[in-house]
């Protein structure tokens, strides 16, 4: 029954389309497409900008979605940046963290008081910290990919998410961003080996399904929290 | 979901009787469309990419089954697996069995439209699955027995209250002296709630916004986190998509991806955009152990090469009814089936038949709004008259309309006759509602009437004016 | 504003023929003011938008045919309605895809086609009106000639220019006012509550005259507001722009002053 539907299907699809399958010079076509595609249309918001403007356009547009920014200087900070927002919150110093390498290079240990489990995040963890793959500036959107040290539900059980990254990281475009995940992470024969999940996130989670009123912490974190290293970083 | 949409006028009675719907759709209609127009105004390029998303489409549909079948070899590839289905009944069965696989008690789903047109719900709670809704607006309308009223917004036709009621009415265990006046009450309950049944579900399901050729992956568009949550805690992933998500790669996504959300509610990006390939991977902390995309043909490939065909580019954003005149006054329920306003007229007849869902594509004013707004450029108000050319063809249209039209025609193309006929009417009629200027009540006007007075005409034709003019020009 | 002049053939409309002369000849005024010589082909009843918008293809074609039978060998058609300068200009050419010749022709009437206030304003280049009209009056965008025909800022520009006339922007004024056509006849009550909806964003500007390009739409609301016993007056945007609104009552209101 599964062959025969699939070939049902096929079958209704080409007679609307007046055809058999598709040709050989269909085909190469198809492939051409797949294998060297045209450039997209890419909005001048962020790609007529120079890095740096880059990095203040995605802080702005973050911002605008609620996302709260603490810009510092050196990876030497970090600590006491989310030490400091903790406690400006009035959130517990419990925290998770993916166990990437990227946040293994933090020094925690400066700040003690923070009580930090690697590992994946539960329910209940009221406070989970990521790194991230790349900064989208156009929109102010994160994009983070799962991995061995990256379980995506870290992204989205705890209530409060903060993710540590780098002003390198930084990107103008969707494009770019995927152009970066292309060259990282490939097969040997050159294939794009995508990560399960790639979650673009663009500030804390919300709804407006109550009389279109916007309400933060539907289900995802009602938080998000970026701390941005300024220094030129190693991206991940 | 069984059809009302032959109850159309019914049940826009109803509805524009209705004071909770009505506050509803005011907030709506100064919502909407104002943000919309904020978050294009921020994008000089959106017009073009309008273009741009049509042109992907459209290549798509025109080579639809290379896509499908580069699909499902990535999904494959990847260790998922690919199920065709032409029917609601299928697709049913195929869940059902894959929840049966791994004894599933409890299937968190996320929204999906496909899950509505093929009674997902109905039929997994006959067969002893307990499928719970975790879009909030969907949950609501789960726990209240009603249907979707808009595409993207399934609870919008509600206001505070009654949500607040239906939660009192299914959230027991919780204290019934609770105070659960404002949004961000019912919010954290609604969390609280649902936060429970993601960790406790067995299957996650979810629909597709996208589907990319090119890797297997498919795409999620939220705001409240639900669909990663459904997707990535449970053993497996399904993911319901009919046969026209299709898009070559995720460049062409990123394309459709700038038009979607700032049609649909005028955000630039929506909270989660999600991109699924697979199952967990070697090593991953965590990820469904299966990933399963169930496609759905449903009458799709059938309009396929028909005048229907740009109805197939439709990425259910939702702004042709967040901007139609009628919809705002009669909201989603009126319709009767999963798909309401501008796209639900097009849409509907094709999947349950023109004779149930008639009425549909028949009330609109043409007034081309939904055109000018639709991020896909597809010609709603052309498709709606090919729906009502059908109809005449089959004699659909009621007897008295139709004998209506054929008299009216029949003068319409004997000028002579026409205009001795508008002469004696505008005299007739100028003469009796002249005095007044206007009827408050006129045989064969009644509908007219019951609610407007008709003004009166001047008492003479412009034809015979224009021809006394002209013989007095003569002399 | 062009010296040559031009020979135009007035489109009529079905509703104006029947309901209200007064726009068409103040059509008529305005065009001659313009340097056109104006013609009204007898043979013209209407533009078969009833019959193509109600699936009867067959009958819009044949009122089509005799449309562009009447028409040919003007300079210009205008017509003082945009839904009707729609259908010919955006629609007729769509009906005879299959058919070349006729295709052909109704490409050269569509070509040839213009609502009356985008043609007096784009084609003629006419800034300003010799008019007056005292009071304050609020525009209502008709669907068909607002997103068919692109008429939006001449009838404000023109209507800027008339001496004693104060415009006040209508909130929602390209929303539909729910008259459609056939849609009034169909659907009644949710039409009725389109009108109710636009009488009340009119009422809510404060302004006693409303103004629009399409009899239809006036019809429709001039008829909601006289039920609702709001006295704003009601004109076609020609009757203002060539004066002659004095000459007529408003639409909807008695033939004779009398108290509401």
């Amino acid at each position: 029954m599964k062959e025969e539907a699939r070939s049902q299907i096929l079958g209704s699809i080409r007679r609307a389309l007046k055809r058999g399958p598709v040709d050989e010079e269909r085909q190469r076509a198809l492939d051409e497409r797949l294998a060297n595609p045209r450039p997209n249309l890419i909005p001048a918001r962020a790609a007529s900008l120079q890095h740096a403007a880059q990095v203040d356009l995605f802080v702005a547009m973050a911002e605008e979605v609620q996302t709260t920014v603490a810009r510092v200087s050196s990876i030497a900070e970090v600590p006491s940046a989310v030490a400091d927002y903790l406690a400006q919150s009035n959130l517990p110093s419990r925290l998770v963290m993916t166990p990437e390498p990227q946040l293994d290079e933090v020094p925690w240990d400066a700040r003690p008081m923070l009580e930090i489990r690697r590992g994946r995040a539960e329910d209940g963890d009221a406070v989970g910290i990521t790194g991230c793959f790349a900064a989208i500036a156009e929109t102010g959107t994160l994009m983070l990919i799962s991995g061995q040290r990256n379980p995506t539900r870290n992204n989205f059980l705890p209530d409060t998410h903060i993710v540590v990254m780098h002003r390198d990281q930084v990107v103008g475009t969707y494009e770019d961003g995927w152009t970066q995940l292309r060259a990282r992470q490939h097969t040997a024969a050159g294939a794009f080996a995508i990560p399960r999940t790639v979650n673009f996130i663009t500030g804390p989670s919300r709804t407006g399904d109550i009389e279109q009123r916007i309400e933060l912490g539907a289900h995802g974190p009602r938080r998000l929290h970026i701390v941005l290293i300024e220094d030129a970083g190693t991206s991940p | 979901m069984q059809a009302t949409s032959h109850s159309f006028k019914a049940n826009a009675h109803q509805a524009l009787g209705n004071a909770n719907l009505q506050k509803a759709l005011h907030l709506m209609r100064s919502g909407f469309p104002a943000r919309r127009a904020a978050a294009i105004a921020r994008l000089p390029e959106f017009e073009a990419l309008r273009e741009e998303g049509k042109v992907i489409k459209d290549h798509v549909l025109e080579n639809l089954d290379f896509y499908l079948e580069t699909f499902e070899r990535n999904v494959v590839a990847r260790g998922g697996e690919v199920h065709w289905c032409r029917t609601p009944q299928e697709a049913r069965d195929t869940v059902l069995a894959i929840c049966r696989r791994f004894e599933a008690k409890t299937v968190t789903k996320g929204k999906s439209m496909i899950a509505e047109e093929i009674a997902l719900n109905d039929h997994l709670e006959q067969n002893g699955i307990t499928p719970v809704e975790t879009d909030l607006g969907e949950y609501i309308i789960q726990i209240r027995h009603e249907y979707p009223s808009h595409i993207i917004a399934p609870a919008i036709h509600l206001v505070k209250e009654q949500i607040a009621q239906s939660f009192r009415e299914t959230h027991t265990n919780l204290d019934p002296a609770r105070l659960l006046e404002e949004a961000p009450t019912l919010v954290a309950e609604a969390r609280a709630v649902l936060r429970q049944k993601f960790l406790a579900a067995d299957v996650g399901i979810t629909g597709a916004n996208f589907c990319i050729a090119e890797t297997g992956s498919t795409i999620i568009v939220t705001n409240e986190g639900n669909g990663d949550l459904t997707q990535t805690l449970p053993k497996a992933h399904i993911v319901l998509a009919s046969l026209e998500k299709m898009v070559p790669t995720l460049e062409d996504a990123a394309t459709i991806l700038r038009l979607l959300a700032r049609s649909a509610t005028g955000q630039d990006f929506s909270a989660y955009t999600t991109v699924s390939t697979g199952p967990r991977r070697p090593g991953d902390m965590d990820g469904p152990e299966e990933y399963h995309v169930v496609f759905i043909d449903n009458g799709r490939s059938a309009m396929l090469g028909t005048e229907f065909q740009d109805m197939l580019r439709c990425i259910r954003c939702g702004a042709c009814m967040n901007h139609c005149p009628v919809y705002a006054t009669v909201g989603g329920h009126a319709y009767g089936w999963v798909y309401p306003g501008p796209m639900g007229a097009v849409l509907t007849p094709s999947l349950v038949g023109v004779d149930e869902a008639g009425h549909l594509p028949n009330a609109s004013t043409f007034c081309g709004k939904c055109e000018s707004v639709c991020p896909m450029k597809i010609p709603l108000p052309k498709m709606m008259r090919h729906w009502r050319e059908r109809e005449y063809e089959n004699k659909l249209s009621p007897v008295t309309y139709r004998s209506g039209l054929a008299l009216w025609a029949f003068f319409a193309k004997r000028p002579a006759l026409y205009h001795t006929l508008a002469e004696w009417g505008a005299r007739f009629l100028g003469a009796v509602g002249g005095p007044r200027g206007h009827f408050r009540s006129l045989p064969l006007a009644g509908g007219w009437t019951a609610g407007r007075d008709m003004p009166a005409p001047e008492g003479r034709s412009f034809q015979s004016l224009w021809a006394e003019r002209q013989r007095k020009k003569a002399t | 504003m062009s010296d040559a002049p031009v020979r135009v053939g007035l489109f009529v409309t079905c509703l104006v023929d029947l309901f209200r002369p007064s726009v068409g000849f103040a059509a008529v005024k305005l065009l001659e003011e313009a340097g056109c010589t104006v013609e009204v082909p007898a043979a013209q009843t209407c533009c078969g938008q009833p019959a193509y918008n109600s699936g009867d293809k067959a009958d819009a074609k044949a009122i089509a045919r005799q449309v562009i039978d009447a028409f040919a060998g003007f300079d210009y058609v205008v017509v003082p309605s945009g839904s009707c300068g729609g259908m010919i200009k955006e629609h007729y050419p769509a009906l005879f895809a299959d058919d070349p010749a006729l295709f052909q022709r109704a490409q050269h009437l569509a070509k040839r086609t213009h609502e009356l206030v985008s043609f007096l304003a784009d084609v003629r280049g006419l800034e300003r009106v010799r008019a007056h009209y005292d009071g304050v009056a609020t525009y209502h965008d008709a669907c068909s000639g607002l997103r068919e025909l692109g008429v939006k800022q001449q009838p404000r520009k023109l209507l800027a220019g008339v001496e004693g006339l104060t415009l006040k922007e209508l909130p929602g004024a390209e929303i539909c006012c729910g008259f459609g056509g056939t849609f009034c006849v169909k659907y009644p009550e949710i039409s009725e509550r389109m009108a109710a909806d636009k009488a009340a964003d009119i009422a809510a500007t404060g302004a006693d005259t409303l103004l629009a390009g399409d009899l239809g739409c006036l019809l429709n609301m001039a008829g909601k507001l006289s039920r609702l016993g709001n006295p704003v007056r009601v004109h076609h945007v020609a009757e203002v722009l060539a004066g002659v609104s004095d000459e007529t009552p408003p639409i909807g209101a008695p033939a004779r002053a009398e108290p509401r």
